[in-house]
C-alpha cells in the first residue's frame, strides 16, 4: 500500500492542498468561535459556517455525495433543529452592547457565565492535551501518505449509490427502522401530557 | 493530497468539540460540540476512503450512517432538553445535580434542583429520582 | 433368644425409649410416661432374666468389630462382657432407674418439661448398661460421657435458678476434670496391653502364661484413679455432688447415689489387677478413701438441708467401696455398691417425700414443724429403715456389706491378702471403723430431727410460716435452694395432700432389699471371686460397737439441746452443733474446700479471661476499628468528589483515557522514543 512513493512532500503544495488548508483553517475558526462565543445563536450560526466548511473539504477529497447530504441534513436541517431548540428553551441572549456601554463589562460576566461552565480550564487542559496526543501521533504515522486525487471521482453519487444499494442494503434498512425509532421516541417525549400538567 | 491534511484538521476539530462539550452550560450547546465532534469523525472516514479506494467504500457507507444518526440523535436530544427544560425551568448542564451525594446522612433537599418538581420527597441517596424527574412525571 | 442378645437389648431398650420420648414429647404428651416407664421396666426384666441365666458361672463375651483405629492389633469393639459382676450391677441399674421413672410420674407430674427430663434419665440408664456391659474401654468411655452429659442435664433441670444453673456446670467441670487424665490412663494402658478389651487385659495381667507387666502400672493406675475420683465424687474432686442436690430428687437418688456415682467403683472393680499391680496407688486410693469417708460424714453431720446430709452420705459410703478395692477386694467393694444403691436410692425418694410433706428441705424447720413421721407415715418407715441400714445395724443390708469392706480391711492390714500393702488395709480399718461412729451419729441426727421435732403445738399453717422464716444462721448459703428446690410450695395452703401412691409404692419396693439383701453375703461369692463375704467377728463387735455409741451419743445430746431449745426457743434442737463443737462451721461448708477452689483455680482463670477479654477489646478489635474507621474517612474523601456535574464526571474519563491511551502509544512505540 505504498501509494507514497515519490509525493511531492510538504513544500510544493498542489492547488488543492492550498485549498484544502485554507478552507481547513476557516472551518477550525468557525468551530473555535462556536464553542466560545458567548452568544447562543451566534454559536448555531457559526456551527453552519463550520459544518459547510467541512462539506468544501468533502468536495475537496472528491466526496460530492456526502457533501451534498452533509449541507441538506446538517446545515438544512440540524442547525434549524438546534435553533428551534434554543428558541423553545428560552435561551438568554445576550443584549447587542459595544465595549463603550458602561454595563458592558457586567453583561460580559454575565454572558460568560450563562454560556460556560465553572469546569472551563479543565477542559481547556484536556481539549489540549488531546489534541496534541492526537496530532503528534496522526503525524507520525501519516507523514508521508498520500492521496491520489486524480485517478478517479471516489465518491460520485453513482459509485455512492452502487455501493450502498450493493453491499450496505441491509445496514441501511435497519437504520431507517432506527430512524423511525427515534421520530415516534421524539415525538413521544416532546408530547405534552393531559390532565393540567404544565 | 497528503493525508496528514485531513488527518489532521479532523483531530483538531473533535478537541475543539471536546472542549465545547466539557466547558459549555446549556445542553443545546453541548450537542453543538457533539455535533462538531461527529463531522471530525466523518471528515476522517471520508479521507481514509479515498485514500484506501475501498470497493466497497465503507467509509463513505458509514459516513452516511453516521450523519443519519446524528440527526436521530439531535431528535431524541433536543427533545429530552425540552422535556427537562419544562420541568426544571432551566436547560443548565451543570444545575441538574440530583445524582451527587448528599452533605449528610439525612440529605438536603437537592439544592441545585430546587425546582417544582418535587412534588414527590426525592430521597438524595436513592437511585430513583436521576437527572430527569420527567421519567417520574411520565411513569 | 440367646443371653448375649438379650444383654445387648437391655442398653438399647432404654435408648430407644429415651429417642422416642424426645421426638414424641412435644406431639403427643399421653405417650411420655408409658415411653418413660415401659423400656426402662422391660429393660430390667430383661437384666434379670441375663442374671439368672448367667448364674455366676463362667462370664459369657460376644464382640462385633465397630471402628478399625490404625493399629490392627488395638480395634475397637462393640465388645460385652457378662459376668457375675456385670449383671449383678445391671439388675441394680435397672431395678432403681425403673423405680425412680415410676416415682418421677407422681413426683414431677405437673413439670412442664417432664418429656425432656424423662427421656434424659432414660439415656442415663441405656449408657450406664452400657458401662456395666461394655468389654471394651473406648465403648465404655462412651458410655461414661453420656452419663456425664446427663447428668449436666438433669442436675439442671430447674435452670431457672442460679443454684441449679451453677451446680450443673461445676459438676459438669470437676467430672471432665477427671476424664481428661482418665481418658489419657486408658489410651496408655490400651498401648502397653495391646488391646481394649478390658477382659483381655484382665485375662494377660493375672495369668501366669502371659507374663504380661504393665511398664508405668503407677502412672496408669493413678490417671485412671482421677478419672474414678471425679465421677464417683472422691476427695479432691468430690465438690460437685453435694451442690448436685439442686436437681430434682429423683436424679439425686438415680444417679447421684445408686448408679452413676457408683460407675467409678465398678470400673476401679473390673480393672483392678491394673490396680494392684502398683502399691503406690493402692496407698493412694486407700489415702483418699480415708480421707473421703472421714470428711464427708463429718461435713454430714453438720449440713441443714436433708438431701446435702445424703449427698455427703453418699460420698462417705462411696469412700468405703474405693477402700475395698484400696485392699484389692472387688467383691465386697460391688456388694457394699449394690446394698448402698439400693438404701441410698431408698433415702433419697423418702427424702423426696419428706420435702414434699414439708414444703422445705432444711432440717431445722421440719425439727421445728414436727409431725412429719404423721403425715407421711409410709416415708417415715421405710426411711427408717433406709437409715438403720445406712449405719450399719444388724440385721440390715448395709451391716453386712460394711463387715465385708472391714473384714476386707482386716485382711489386708494383718498382711493375710498377697500383694497388698499392709499400710492401705490400715488406713481403711481406722477410718472405716472411725465413720462406722460418725455414720450412726448422722443417721441418728438426721433421723430425729426429721421425725421426732418438737410437737406441733400451734396451727400448722402459722408454726411452719415462722419456720420458714426461721432458717438459722449457721447455714445462710443453704437457705436458698431450701425454697427453689421443692417444687411445689403451695402445699401449706390446702392442708396435706396425698402423696400419689406410685410415689409410696416404690418405697417399699426398696425397702424390702434394704432391710434383707444382707443375706446376700451367703449366696454373692458364688457370683463373685469366691472369697468370702461373711462378717468376722472382731470388725462386727467394733464396728456395730461404734456405730451404737455414735447413735447413742446423738440422742444423749438430741435430748440435751432439746430440752435447752425448749427453755430458750430461740434456739435449735441440732445435736451436730454441740456434737462436733467448733468443727461444726468447717464441716457446713464442706471444709472450706470450694473457697480453696475459689482462690487457686477460679479466681487465675477468671484473670486470665480479663486479660483476654482486654487484649480482645482493646488490642485486637483496635486493628479492626481502625480499618473500620479508616475506611469511611477514605470513603468520605471518595464521597466529595460525587458532585452530580456530569462534566465534571465526563472531564475526568477523558483525561483518564487519555492518559491511557499516551501510556498505550508510548508502549507502542518503545520507552516513548524519547
Amino acid at each position: 500500500m505504498n501509494l507514497a512513493a515519490g509525493h511531492p512532500g510538504f513544500l510544493s503544495p498542489t492547488g488543492v492542498e492550498i485549498v484544502f488548508v485554507l478552507v481547513g483553517l476557516a472551518t477550525l475558526g468557525a468551530a473555535l468561535v462556536t464553542v466560545t462565543t458567548k452568544r447562543l445563536v451566534h454559536a448555531a450560526l457559526w456551527l453552519v459556517a463550520a459544518l459547510g466548511g467541512v462539506a468544501v473539504e468533502y468536495l475537496l477529497l472528491t466526496a460530492e455525495f456526502i457533501a451534498w447530504v452533509q449541507v441538506l441534513i446538517y446545515v438544512g436541517s440540524v442547525v434549524v433543529l438546534l435553533l428551534f431548540g434554543l428558541m423553545l428553551t428560552k435561551a438568554p441572549i445576550v443584549p447587542p452592547i459595544t465595549r463603550d456601554d458602561p454595563s458592558y463589562a457586567e453583561v460580559r460576566a454575565q454572558a460568560t457565565a450563562d454560556a460556560d461552565s465553572g469546569n472551563r480550564w479543565i477542559a481547556l487542559a484536556v481539549a489540549l492535551a488531546a489534541a496534541a496526543t492526537l496530532v503528534t501521533v496522526v503525524v507520525d504515522a501519516f507523514r508521508s501518505t498520500w492521496i491520489d486525487l486524480d485517478e478517479s471521482v471516489a465518491g460520485s453519487a453513482k459509485v455512492t449509490g452502487v455501493a450502498l444499494f450493493r453491499h450496505w442494503v441491509l445496514p441501511f434498512e435497519a437504520l431507517s427502522v432506527l430512524l423511525l425509532a427515534a421520530l415516534v421516541g421524539a415525538i413521544v417525549l416532546s408530547k405534552r401530557r393531559k390532565g393540567g400538567e404544565r | 493530497m497528503h493525508l496528514a491534511y485531513p488527518a489532521v484538521l479532523a483531530a483538531l476539530l473533535f478537541c475543539v468539540g471536546l472542549y465545547g462539550v466539557l466547558a459549555r452550560r446549556n445542553v443545546i450547546l453541548v450537542l453543538m460540540s457533539v455535533e462538531l465532534m461527529l463531522n471530525a469523525v466523518n471528515l476522517n472516514l471520508v479521507a481514509f476512503d479515498v485514500w484506501l479506494r475501498d470497493a466497497l467504500h465503507a467509509g463513505q457507507a458509514l459516513t452516511l450512517f453516521v450523519i443519519a444518526i446524528a440527526a436521530a440523535e439531535i431528535g431524541i436530544g433536543l427533545a429530552i432538553v425540552l422535556l427537562v427544560y419544562r420541568n426544571r425551568g432551566s436547560s443548565d448542564i451543570d444545575r441538574l445535580r440530583d445524582l451527587r451525594e448528599s452533605e449528610g446522612p439525612q440529605g438536603g433537599s437537592g439544592g441545585g434542583s430546587s425546582d417544582e418538581a418535587s412534588v414527590t420527597p426525592a430521597t438524595d441517596n436513592g437511585p430513583g429520582p436521576g437527572p430527569d424527574p420527567a421519567g417520574r412525571q411520565h411513569a | 433368644m440367646s443371653t448375649m442378645t438379650l444383654a445387648a437389648l437391655v442398653p438399647v431398650l432404654p435408648f430407644l425409649g429415651a429417642v422416642a420420648g424426645l421426638l414424641a414429647g412435644r406431639s403427643a404428651p399421653g405417650f411420655v410416661r408409658p415411653l418413660a416407664v415401659l423400656p426402662t421396666a422391660v429393660a430390667a426384666v430383661l437384666a434379670v432374666i441375663v442374671a439368672v441365666r448367667q448364674g455366676g458361672g463362667a462370664p459369657l463375651r460376644a464382640a462385633t468389630e465397630l471402628t478399625p483405629t490404625g493399629n490392627d492389633a488395638l480395634n475397637i469393639q462393640l465388645a460385652l462382657n457378662v459376668d457375675g459382676f456385670a449383671v449383678l450391677v445391671a439388675v441394680l441399674v435397672g431395678a432403681v432407674a425403673t423405680c425412680v421413672q415410676l416415682y418421677s410420674t407422681g413426683y414431677l407430674r405437673d413439670d412442664p418439661r417432664y418429656p425432656s427430663y424423662a427421656a434424659l434419665v432414660s439415656l442415663f440408664t441405656a449408657a450406664m448398661f452400657l458401662v456395666v456391659y461394655s468389654d471394651d474401654l473406648i465403648v465404655l468411655l462412651v458410655g461414661w460421657e453420656i452419663m456425664g452429659i446427663c447428668s449436666y442435664f438433669l442436675v439442671g433441670h430447674y435452670w431457672e435458678t442460679p443454684a441449679a444453673r451453677a451446680a450443673s456446670l461445676k459438676a459438669f467441670l470437676v467430672t471432665k476434670l477427671g476424664d481428661v487424665p482418665f481418658l489419657i490412663g486408658i489410651l496408655a494402658l490400651a498401648s502397653e496391653a495391646g488391646t481394649f478389651r478390658i477382659s483381655s487385659i484382665v485375662t494377660r495381667l493375672t495369668s501366669e502364661l502371659s507374663g504380661l507387666e504393665l511398664e508405668r502400672p503407677t502412672l496408669i493406675a493413678l490417671l485412671l484413679l482421677a478419672g474414678v475420683a471425679g465421677k464417683s465424687a472422691q476427695f479432691p474432686l468430690h465438690s460437685w455432688l453435694p451442690d448436685a442436690m439442686a436437681g430434682p430428687t429423683p436424679v439425686s437418688a438415680l444417679i447421684h447415689a445408686a448408679t452413676m456415682v457408683a460407675a467409678g467403683v465398678y470400673f476401679v472393680a473390673r480393672l483392678l489387677p491394673v490396680f494392684a499391680a502398683s502399691a503406690v496407688a493402692l496407698v493412694v486410693m486407700a489415702l483418699m478413701a480415708a480421707v473421703t469417708m472421714a470428711g464427708a460424714a463429718l461435713a454430714a453431720l453438720a449440713q441443714d438441708d436433708i438431701k446435702r446430709v445424703l449427698a455427703y452420705s453418699t460420698l462417705s459410703q462411696l469412700a468405703y467401696m474405693t477402700g475395698a478395692l484400696a485392699v484389692a477386694d472387688r467383691g465386697a467393694a460391688v456388694f457394699h455398691l449394690l446394698a448402698h444403691g439400693a438404701f441410698k436410692a431408698l433415702l433419697f425418694l423418702a427424702a423426696g417425700v419428706l420435702i414434699h410433706a414439708a414444703g422445705t428441705n432444711s432440717l431445722t424447720v421440719m425439727a421445728r414443724t414436727g409431725g412429719i413421721a404423721k403425715r407421711a407415715p409410709d416415708a417415715y418407715w421405710t426411711m427408717s429403715v433406709a437409715l438403720l441400714a445406712l449405719a450399719a445395724i444388724p440385721p440390715f443390708a448395709g451391716f453386712f456389706s460394711k463387715e465385708a469392706v472391714l473384714a476386707a480391711a482386716e485382711h489386708a492390714a494383718f498382711g493375710d491378702e498377697h500383694g497388698v500393702p499392709v499400710a492401705a488395709g490400715w488406713i481403711v480399718l481406722a477410718a472405716g471403723l472411725l465413720t462406722a461412729l460418725l455414720t450412726a451419729a448422722y443417721a441418728a441426727r438426721l433421723w430425729l430431727l426429721a421425725f421426732r421435732g418438737r410437737a406441733a403445738s400451734a396451727p400448722l399453717a402459722v408454726d411452719s410460716e415462722k419456720a420458714a422464716e426461721h432458717v438459722p444462721d449457721e447455714v445462710p448459703s443453704q437457705a436458698p435452694e431450701t425454697e427453689l428446690a421443692s417444687p411445689e410450695p403451695e402445699r401449706e395452703a390446702h392442708g396435706h395432700p396425698r402423696e400419689p401412691a406410685v410415689m409410696t409404692v416404690v418405697l417399699w419396693v426398696l425397702a424390702v432389699p434394704s432391710l434383707a439383701f444382707g443375706l446376700g453375703f451367703l449366696a454373692l461369692p458364688d457370683w463373685f471371686d469366691g472369697g468370702s463375704l461373711a462378717p468376722t467377728l472382731t470388725t462386727s463387735v467394733l464396728a456395730t460397737g461404734v456405730a451404737l455409741v455414735g447413735g447413742i451419743l446423738t440422742y444423749a445430746t438430741w435430748r440435751h439441746t432439746t430440752a435447752h431449745a425448749a427453755l430458750h426457743p430461740d434456739t435449735d434442737a441440732d445435736p451436730g452443733l454441740l456434737l462436733l463443737g467448733p468443727l461444726h462451721r468447717h464441716a457446713a461448708a464442706g471444709f472450706h474446700l470450694d473457697a480453696a477452689y475459689t482462690a487457686l483455680v477460679v479466681r487465675p482463670v477468671q484473670g486470665a479471661a480479663r486479660l483476654v477479654r482486654f487484649l480482645d477489646r482493646e488490642v485486637v478489635d483496635a486493628y479492626v476499628n481502625g480499618a473500620g474507621r479508616g475506611s469511611r474517612l477514605l470513603g468520605a474523601a471518595v464521597r466529595r468528589a460525587q458532585t452530580g456535574n456530569v462534566q465534571t464526571y465526563l472531564g475526568a474519563l477523558l483525561a483518564g483515557s487519555l492518559v491511557l491511551a499516551i501510556a498505550a502509544v508510548l508502549a507502542a512505540t518503545g520507552n516513548g522514543g524519547a
